[in-house]
This record gives structure tokens, C-alpha cells and sequence, in this order.
């Protein structure tokens, strides 16, 4: 019971050597009233048989639906290879590499992974992660703030197009630290920021513009002029981009004259499965000149004292367990697992199987298009490229229709009408390369019942 | 000794790739709308290696790390118990993984289910009123427990209240958490014995004090004994209290930190709850809090109505934190911890603290009977306890630095050490439970051999490691000569 391997002979030659009575003597020190008369709360133990019945019952219950959402987080088939060298225990059960000679695989790959990142990215450096693509955006504003010398106000352009989650994650995380938040409206018949709307800043003390491509609609931005138009004014870009994405797209270290200064995505794409909303991993990127202005655990090759290559943990100096209230963030370690998972995935896709991901996503996304603006009431909301992501509008209510297809197993995307009210009944819809033809006219021919249906009553 | 291994970049083949993982090509039609001055001219140069290639080589990096599967792992302050295999292996059947975070609630009413009775476990447990559990980390969930003790004050109007106490043997979390939260930081002396200091305290509370952070038992390994009179002086100065959960292994099943007076607690579930470390994260740093805090709580949060699981967001606690997540945190941590929770069981709950407490004392009896010395030996072991070794480095000029490294030649993956730093040349060990008796008698073994090394061929112990993939590492020649990415220019 409780994994404890000690036989009662050990237990009383323990405490002999100890020199108590029993194990209750050991928690003398803990004021009597103090102590837990029972925890009735805890339901009773299970075996391993027990729990594999329940659990394996609990996710039958939740169905295997057939699912066209994306809004941040992405469904791409994972190599084997990945969960099955990832689960090895010599790196599921390793702690942080604090004795480096001791961990020089997780160093190694993690320093593999700062190098695989930097060079998708087109940045010169990248951490060992953060949490999430959220909270890399926060902390990537949290970055700008100390990176921007010439910026007193801590003002943070953000578009309405990102992420509604990042941008609120954004606010939970710096607003204490006096960031202010300031959002970029859009053009509601094109789904993108335009660069004319920023003319208002001029003149005006900005530290940095947040700039997501593509962006939450999936459609792409004018990255070039809106980097060009913060760098004119000595803003500093962060660059929230889709890791897929970039095998395609211009990397954010190309955008504009100078290229992004800081660049930050969610790492879920790389080879980790949607679980729910997490374990995922943030990856965050920049210049040498800000690397010290970088939160996150970084990883460095040096010489041990043979004259040998190793990797070690570096640049600490920034970090909470040195600097304490002075530290860069409070992040502690990173998520390592998922960037051994990535880190494996990237390997075995490398940049011809990544760009052919992201090409079958987005071929798979215009066809999916392309059969549901077929069904009568439903049109794409904006003119202009997207990429593996768009928006519909529908001619009724999203809520009722997506609730009927999801009876017959169809998940039909993300129903924006909460989040975007001035875009009325807007759906978000997503094909990755997982989806077939026929899964797609599934999704076509049950939308059309469903929309005549309800057209009928 | 293991083989160092290449970098996966110098496997590198032009033409090469694991195509058997790939889609099929779509043709260049399909991206004929991307407009090409948004493309990349360039492809990444990420590596070419076929399938084998990769599985090789990740697989010898794994090789190079001791983890708690393969060696005994005391790492202090970490909890570095064994990860059932049951919790990994139940927490990624298919549905689970392959569920969207925005799936409707219909169809995710079984790992709700798990979510919502987590959160009642751990109320239990810990003897709070309301727990939340989207922060990912340690740290993640002492920066939502800070920022909801701003939101109180701010909401009493209390607008004064920015001072966060910290006793100076905290983990460096702790004043990095109150910066980000906005807070000022004000240190505090532990005694003698290694209780915070109640004079010191007193005389630190104001109408500034926003709440106090305290780890029980403390990052000495002791347990704070006045914790009811800290309670008394922090609440009647108008502060809350707030509990760092790094060493609940300690105390699980015998007292509960809500009992002790705290307010707002953080549970790091990859400690107690035995979730994997992952070679650093992911964790997840669950919440709870008592009745005053519970309107802030971070969102989202799992409820019930009747028979059906729901999630709680900005409509159900409109005076929420707010999102720390782009969704649910890291829901599959979650699920390895509700797995360990319920194969646990009350009782067995109760068993973890029993004998993470037996083993470290009865490791630290040993350790002292061999001649080592406790950096507390007034006082009892919780689950973890501090040898110094000042006595050694003074006599044999031989640091705690040098016996970690030796001991990792020795099998042993090192105690935590120099923390906390009050102590000098400190080891902090924490054997857990799942460890037998046999291997803490090995690890004793092990730290006696290196004494003896130490006094006859000092050299031994300073040189360490002998027996690992690279010698000690220079770190000053990391940080000045940054090589952060591989150029394959650069040497390698």
C-alpha cells in the first residue's frame, strides 16, 4: 500500500536505531490539538486493477468524437517513437538538472531543442521553456518591459486578434506589476490588424506591440509593416507564432527590416497530444542582446575539466534561486518533459516533414472550407489568406447547431459568439492533416441536416 | 564510464527522414493563396535522420541521466518518490489524450469527473475550503496564491497592504513570487532552533502587511512548532497567511496547513502526489484556499450540478484572479495525481507521511552514528533533515559540493545542496517513502566510504565525479563564452 517497501522487521529495527517507541513518537514536535483525527473525505484505497477499470470507464465516457477545433491547440499525428522514448523513465522520473554530470541527456537534448527552436523561429537564442503559449506571452511582455530601456510606460499594444486566453492571461500575470494592456481593434471584413490603425500611437511612449500570426482567426497579418511601423518608433515586437506554421510562413526573426525581438508560441503543436488543455510548452526566443533579460531555465555548452564538451545550466544569475525578489520571473523549471517530446518530434519530421504538415493541414482546412460554404447559411467571415484555420458565419445561432452535431459525434469547431460579439454568429473551424475526405463531407453533410433542420422549424 | 553522444544535428543527412511519420505532399496548389512575401524563403535546419537514427540517439541521451527509476534520488525539498507506473499509463488512454481543451462539456464528463473529486481530495487533505487546479507549477501556484491575497485587500479597499513576509530560509520562489505579484519583500531571522523568530515578526507586522509565506515543516526540515502563534500575530496585524506546500510530504494524513491557520496553501502535486518530474516539469501547483479567499479563486474550476460536471469561469466567480492557462492547465499532471490519490486512499495517505518521516529520521541516526553532523540535532526530522558538513571542510578541506559529485560515482544521485543557504556546506537530504531501508543503509555506506576517501586521498573526493559522462563542468565558461545553439561552425 502507498508504494512503501518496508517489512515490519525493518519498521521496528528503524526505530530502534532511531530510538522511539513507534512512528506516531516521531511527530512529537507537532502540537497535539494540531493533528488530523481522520480524513474521511478520501475515499478508500483501489488497486491498480480497480483504478485501471475506472479510469479506462471515465475515458470511455468522454467518446472518441470526431473534432474540427483548433483555437490554439492542435490536433497533428504523433510519431510513436515520440511518447515511447519520452515515457522512458530515465527522463519521465529525472528531476531538473541541477547535477549536471549526472543529467547530461536532458541537458543535451535541451540544448538540441534551444537550437532547433532558434533556427524554426529564425531567432538567435531560445530558454528551455515555459508553461504554456499563454504564459510565454506574458512573460514575453514582462521581458519587453526590462528589454526596452528607452520605454518608461510599460504600455503593451496588444490586437484584439490574439488569443482572447493569452491576452487574458496576460492581464492575470503582469497587471500587478503595473503593465498596461492596450487593445488593437481590427478590421471586421478582413479578420487582421491594419497598420493604419496604429497611427494614433505616434508620438506616444509604447514598450512593445504583440503581434500573433497567423492570428486567432487563422488569418495572416502584415507582419512586415507592423514590425517596421514599432521599430520606426523604438517598440519592441513579440511574436506569437504557431511552431507548424513556420516551415511555411517567414519566421519572426524575418519579419520587417530587423526582424521580431522576442518570439513565443505554444509548443503543443511539436508532438504533444491535446489532453485537455495540458501538460503543453511554451517556447520563447530572442536576440543575444536580451538573452539576460530572458525568464526560463537556458542551457550552455561549456568544457569540463578534462577539456571534454558538456552542457550545463547557465546564465543563472537571472534566475529566482540566486537573484530571489530580483529574479527575471519566478519560474522554477520548465516543462521538460513535453520538450523531450518535442524535441524527438522535430527530429523525425525535420523541415521537409514539418512543411508537409503544415501544407496537408492547410490543404486539409480549405477543403473543409470549401464543403461547408457549400451548405446554405454558411460563408467565410473574412476575405484574405488564412492558414490551416478560418472563420465561418452562419445565418443562425452557432450554440444549437454545434450542440446537434456533437450528438452525432461531430465536434464542430469554436463557437466565437462569446468572444467576438461583433462578428454575430461566428464559427472557428480547423482541419489538421488527421482529417480525411470523408471526415470532411461527415462534417459537411451533418452541418447541412443540421442547418436545414433548424431552418425547418 | 557511458560514451558521450554526438548531437542529433551531426547525424545530419541532406535527403534523409523519417518519411514514414509524414502526410502525404498536397502539392504546391494548396498554398498557392499564401501570399509569398509572407513565406519563408529559407526551410528550417532542423536535423535529416531516419527513424532508427532518432530512436538511438534519444534513447543513449536518456542513458546519461540518473533518475528516480534507476537510482536513489534524496534530493532535497524535491520529494523525489517513485511515479507508479499505473498514474502514467491510465492518465494517457486514448480518449483522454486525444480530447480537445474546448470539447463541450458532453463530451468530457469522465475526465471532469477525475478533476472534480480531485479538487475534493485535496480539500481534504489540506483542510481548505475551495481548491483550484490550472496553476502548472510550484511557482505558478504561489503566484496565484499572492495575487489573491492582493485581490483581498484590494477588495476590502484595503489598498496599503504590498508587503509580503519571508523567512529568510525561504526557497527563492518565494520572494520572486511577491515581486511579480507587485509586493515588496521583507526577510525575517529564524532562531536558533530553526523557528521563525516571534519577536521579529512581531515587530515586522503592520498596516503594510499584506500576508507572511511559510513552508511547515520549514526548508530546515524542522517543523514550526508556534505556527498557532504566527497565525495569531499575522491575522491580528491584518495579513493572511499563506502556505507554501513544498514539504506537505511530510505532514500528509497527520495535519492538514488549514488546521494550522492558513489562508491560501499551493500543493505541488508532482511532490506529494508523485506526478513525474520530467527531467524539470511539468508540474502543477494546485491551490487551495479558505472561505475568504475562495471568490478569487483562478478560473477555470470544475462544478457540479446534480449529475453533471461543469466549468466554473468568469460568470460563476466574477471576482476571480482570472486565466493563468491558455486552458486547464496541465490537465494530464492532474490525472496521474487524482490516479496516486485514489490508489492511495485515505489510509494510505496517511502511511506516506508515517514513513517519509521514519525514513528520514532514521537516516539522519544513522548518518549521525557515522559521524556526520545535523545541522538541528536538538530537533526531530520531518521528511527531510540537513547534514553540514563545515566540520570536514575545515578539517579536510573538503566541501559538501565535493561529497554531492563524489556521490554521484558512488550510485547516488546528490542531495540537495548549499540550500538553504543560511546553513553552511549543507546537504539536504530527503529519502521519501518509497525508499527501503536497504538503500538508506547503502547511501550511509556510501557517505562513509567518502569520509574515509576524503581523509586519505582527498583528491578522490575533490575530483569528482570519475565515473560519468563528463568531468565537473565549467560553469564560470558557460556563462561568459554563451554557446546557447549549435553552429556548425563551432566546435564540437
Amino acid at each position: 500500500m502507498a508504494f512503501i517497501p518496508h517489512t515490519e522487521a525493518d519498521v521496528a529495527a528503524m526505530l530502534a536505531t532511531i530510538g522511539v517507541a513507534g512512528i506516531e513518537d516521531l511527530f512529537d514536535e507537532i502540537p497535539a490539538d494540531l493533528r488530523v483525527k481522520s480524513l474521511a473525505g478520501v475515499p478508500p484505497e483501489l488497486n491498480e486493477m480497480q483504478i485501471g477499470r475506472l479510469m479506462t470507464e471515465r475515458a470511455r465516457a468522454d467518446g472518441a468524437p470526431l473534432a474540427f477545433i483548433g483555437a490554439g491547440a492542435y490536433e497533428h499525428h504523433i510519431p510513436a517513437a515520440v511518447w515511447a522514448i519520452s515515457t522512458r523513465g530515465e527522463f519521465y522520473s529525472a528531476y531538473t538538472p541541477y547535477q549536471a554530470e549526472a543529467s547530461q541527456g536532458t541537458l543535451q537534448l535541451i540544448y538540441e531543442f534551444q537550437t532547433m527552436i532558434a533556427r524554426l523561429t529564425g531567432m538567435e537564442v531560445a530558454n528551455a521553456s515555459m508553461y504554456d503559449g499563454a504564459s510565454a506571452t506574458a512573460e514575453a511582455a514582462l521581458m519587453a518591459v526590462r528589454a526596452n530601456r528607452k520605454s518608461k510606460s510599460a504600455r503593451i499594444l496588444v490586437p484584439t486578434t490574439l488569443h482572447p486566453h493569452y491576452r487574458r492571461v496576460a492581464v492575470t500575470t503582469a497587471a500587478n506589476q503595473g503593465l498596461k494592456f492596450e487593445e488593437l481593434p481590427y478590421c471586421t471584413a478582413e479578420g487582421v490588424t491594419p497598420s493604419a490603425s496604429l497611427a494614433r500611437y505616434d508620438g506616444q511612449d509604447i514598450t512593445a506591440l504583440v503581434i500573433q500570426q497567423p492570428n486567432f482567426f487563422g488569418r495572416l497579418e502584415d507582419v512586415d509593416a507592423l514590425t517596421d511601423w514599432a521599430h520606426a518608433r523604438a517598440i519592441l515586437v513579440i511574436a506569437v507564432v504557431n511552431p507548424t506554421s513556420l516551415a511555411l510562413l517567414k519566421p519572426p526573426g524575418e519579419w520587417g527590416t530587423r526582424g521580431a525581438d522576442i518570439a513565443v508560441g505554444e509548443g503543443q503543436p511539436l508532438g504533444v497530444p491535446l489532453c485537455s488543455g495540458g501538460p503543453y510548452f511554451g517556447f520563447m526566443t530572442t536576440r543575444m542582446e536580451y538573452v539576460r533579460q530572458m525568464p526560463g531555465r537556458i542551457v550552455g555548452r561549456t568544457l569540463d575539466t578534462a577539456g571534454r564538451a558538456g552542457f550545463a545550466l547557465t546564465l543563472q544569475a537571472r534566475e529566482q534561486h540566486i537573484r530571489r525578489a530580483k529574479a527575471t520571473s519566478n519560474i522554477c523549471t520548465n516543462q521538460g518533459l513535453l520538450v523531450t517530446a518535442a524535441t524527438i518530434y522535430m527530429s523525425l519530421m525535420g523541415a521537409r516533414g514539418l512543411a508537409r504538415t503544415a501544407a496537408a493541414a492547410h490543404a486539409r482546412t480549405r477543403e473543409l472550407v470549401a464543403g461547408l460554404t457549400r451548405v446554405p447559411g454558411v460563408h467565410l467571415a473574412f476575405s484574405g489568406p488564412y492558414f490551416h484555420e478560418a472563420v465561418l458565419q452562419l445565418d443562425r445561432p452557432v450554440a444549437p447547431v454545434l450542440k446537434s452535431l456533437s450528438n452525432r459525434g461531430i465536434l464542430g469547431g469554436l463557437d466565437l459568439s462569446g468572444y467576438f460579439p461583433e462578428l454575430g454568429d461566428a464559427l472557428l473551424v480547423c482541419a489538421t492533416e488527421t482529417k480525411t475526405s470523408a471526415d470532411i463531407d461527415r462534417y459537411r453533410a451533418g452541418l447541412s441536416e443540421v442547418m436545414q433542420a433548424a431552418r425547418a422549424a | 564510464m557511458p560514451v558521450p553522444e554526438k548531437l542529433i544535428f551531426e547525424y545530419s543527412h541532406a535527403g534523409r527522414g523519417a518519411s514514414d511519420q509524414w502526410p502525404h505532399d498536397p502539392g504546391p496548389a494548396a498554398l498557392a493563396e499564401l501570399p509569398l512575401t509572407l513565406r519563408r524563403a529559407r526551410p528550417p535546419e532542423l536535423p535529416e535522420v531516419g527513424e532508427l537514427e532518432a530512436v538511438r540517439h534519444f534513447t543513449r541521451l536518456s542513458q546519461l541521466n540518473f533518475s528516480i527509476d534507476t537510482h536513489f534520488y534524496p534530493l532535497g525539498s524535491c520529494t523525489m518518490k517513485y511515479n507508479p507506473k499505473a498514474c502514467n499509463q491510465y492518465a494517457m488512454l486514448p480518449e483522454f489524450l486525444a480530447r480537445h481543451p474546448l470539447a463541450p462539456e458532453s463530451h468530457g464528463q469522465g475526465v471532469l469527473a477525475c478533476l472534480y473529486e480531485l479538487q475534493e481530495m485535496l480539500k481534504e487533505v489540506t483542510g481548505m475550503q475551495g481548491v483550484a487546479l490550472s496553476p502548472m507549477a510550484g511557482a505558478h501556484g504561489e503566484f496565484a496564491g499572492v495575487a489573491m491575497i492582493r485581490a483581498y485587500h484590494r477588495a476590502r479597499g484595503d489598498l496599503e497592504r504590498n508587503e509580503i513576509i519571508v523567512p529568510e530560509a525561504a526557497h527563492g520562489t518565494n520572494p520572486a513570487t511577491a515581486t511579480m505579484c507587485g509586493c515588496v519583500v521583507r526577510e525575517i531571522p529564524v532562531d536558533r532552533l530553526g523557528d521563525v523568530d516571534l519577536a521579529a515578526l512581531q515587530a515586522a507586522v503592520g498596516p503594510s502587511t499584506a500576508g507572511i509565506m511559510l513552508t511547515n515543516p520549514s526548508t530546515l526540515g524542522v517543523f514550526e512548532r508556534r505556527i498557532g502563534e504566527v497565525a495569531r500575530i499575522v491575522h491580528q496585524a491584518g495579513g493572511l497567511l499563506y502556505y507554501d506546500g513544498a514539504n506537505l510530504n511530510a505532514i500528509l494524513g497527520k495535519v492538514r496547513p488549514g488546521d494550522m491557520g492558513f489562508d491560501v496553501i499551493h500543493v505541488n502535486l508532482h511532490k506529494t502526489f508523485s506526478t513525474p518530474h520530467g527531467g524539470g516539469g511539468p508540474g502543477a501547483g494546485a491551490v487551495g484556499v479558505g472561505a475568504r479567499l475562495a471568490p478569487f479563486l483562478p478560473i477555470p474550476l470544475v462544478g457540479k450540478d446534480g449529475e453533471r460536471y461543469r466549468w466554473l469561469t468568469e460568470a460563476d466567480v466574477p471576482q476571480s484572479i482570472g486565466r493563468l492557462s491558455a486552458f486547464m492547465g496541465n490537465t494530464g499532471v492532474l490525472l496521474r495525481a487524482y490516479i496516486y490519490m485514489r490508489m492511495l486512499g485515505r489510509e494510505g495517505m496517511q502511511r506516506v507521511g508515517e514513513y517519509a518521516t521514519l525514513n528520514a529520521n532514521y537516516l539522519l541516526a544513522r548518518l549521525q552514528a557515522a559521524g556526520f553532523d545535523a545541522a538541528y540535532p536538538q530537533r526531530r526530522a520531518s521528511h527531510e533533515f540537513i547534514v553540514t558538513l563545515k566540520r570536514q571542510a575545515r578539517e579536510l578541506n573538503v566541501t559538501a559540493m565535493d561529497f554531492a559529485k563524489r556521490l554521484l560515482d558512488y550510485g547516488f544521485h546528490a542531495p540537495t545542496t548549499y540550500f538553504p543557504l543560511l546553513v553552511p556546506e549543507c546537504l539536504l537530504i530527503e529519502p521519501t517513502e518509497t525508499e527501503s531501508k536497504d538503500v538508506l543503509d547503502a547511501f550511509v555506506s556510501a557517505m562513509s566510504q567518502i569520509r574515509k576517501e576524503a581523509e586519505q586521498e582527498p583528491a578522490r573526493v575533490t575530483s569528482a565525479p570519475h565515473t560519468m559522462p563528463v568531468r565537473r563542468l565549467d560553469d564560470v565558461r558557460a556563462a561568459r563564452q554563451l554557446d546557447l545553439t549549435w553552429k556548425p561552425t563551432a566546435q564540437s
